[in-house]
């Protein structure tokens, strides 16, 4: 399947888009989908840490994804 | 149940309507926290910031936090507004209000929530100095 990821702040920047389309095997869950967005932008290793949202809540390594998701990736935040 | 009140805006925030809007005659304390773009970082000149929000996650994480808030300390009225944008030195990126009973809610909510909402809150804010620029806790 195909996981259309957003992206903010400097994750925008690293993957020099706001949207990028992932190709993941379709049982997968945010653990497999976390080493595929490093292997594709190798700059997101360099960050303190980032975490990934399916459908708007904070996702867990076991949460599953479908193409239907909306996912996105969240670098380390910095509001206030 | 308390009254919320949770924006993201890209347009200037204004702490006297804020106060105005959790001000009630139930309540006898209001703690407001203000946060404003301080003009230097680590001893380098900031020139502006610019604030970028993953909108309809951050109002849903703030409405989460509010809630915390509500259901730990006995507060009546909260607010909480942050600014998407462009800003320079001295705008207010972040206004929290909160209104009780008694003070000693309204000022441990009004921590609660400005503390939380720098952990969780997907917003981002990207420090641009007279040589450079740099995404706040973006690297170690």
């Amino acid at each position: 399947m195909i996981i259309n990821i957003k992206a903010f702040g400097i994750a925008r920047e690293i993957f020099g888009s706001t949207v990028v389309s992932i190709s993941l095997p379709d049982t997968a869950v945010v653990a497999d989908l976390l080493p595929e967005i490093k292997r594709l932008y190798p700059a997101m290793n360099k960050l303190s840490s980032f975490a990934i949202a399916v459908n708007g809540c904070y996702a867990t390594n076991e949460t599953a994804l479908t193409a239907a998701d909306e996912v996105a990736v969240i670098p380390p935040v910095s509001g206030g | 149940m308390a009254d919320l009140n949770i924006s993201i805006t890209p347009e200037p925030l204004v702490a006297a309507q804020c106060i105005e809007w959790v001000m009630s005659p139930q309540c006898g304390g209001i703690d407001v926290f203000i946060g404003t773009v301080r003009n230097h970082t680590s001893g380098k000149t900031v020139v502006r910031l610019e604030f970028e929000a993953y909108e309809s996650m951050a109002v849903s994480e703030m409405n989460k936090i509010a809630l915390d808030a509500a259901a730990r300390w006995d507060i009546q009225k909260l607010l909480i507004h942050h600014r998407t944008g462009v800003l320079a030195v001295g705008d207010i990126p972040v206004i929290i209000a909160v209104a009780a009973a008694h003070r000693d809610a309204a000022f441990a909510a009004c921590r609660y929530i400005i503390d939380t909402l720098k952990q969780t809150v997907p917003i981002w804010k990207k420090e641009v100095f007279e040589d450079g620029e740099v995404w706040v806790a973006a690297h170690p």
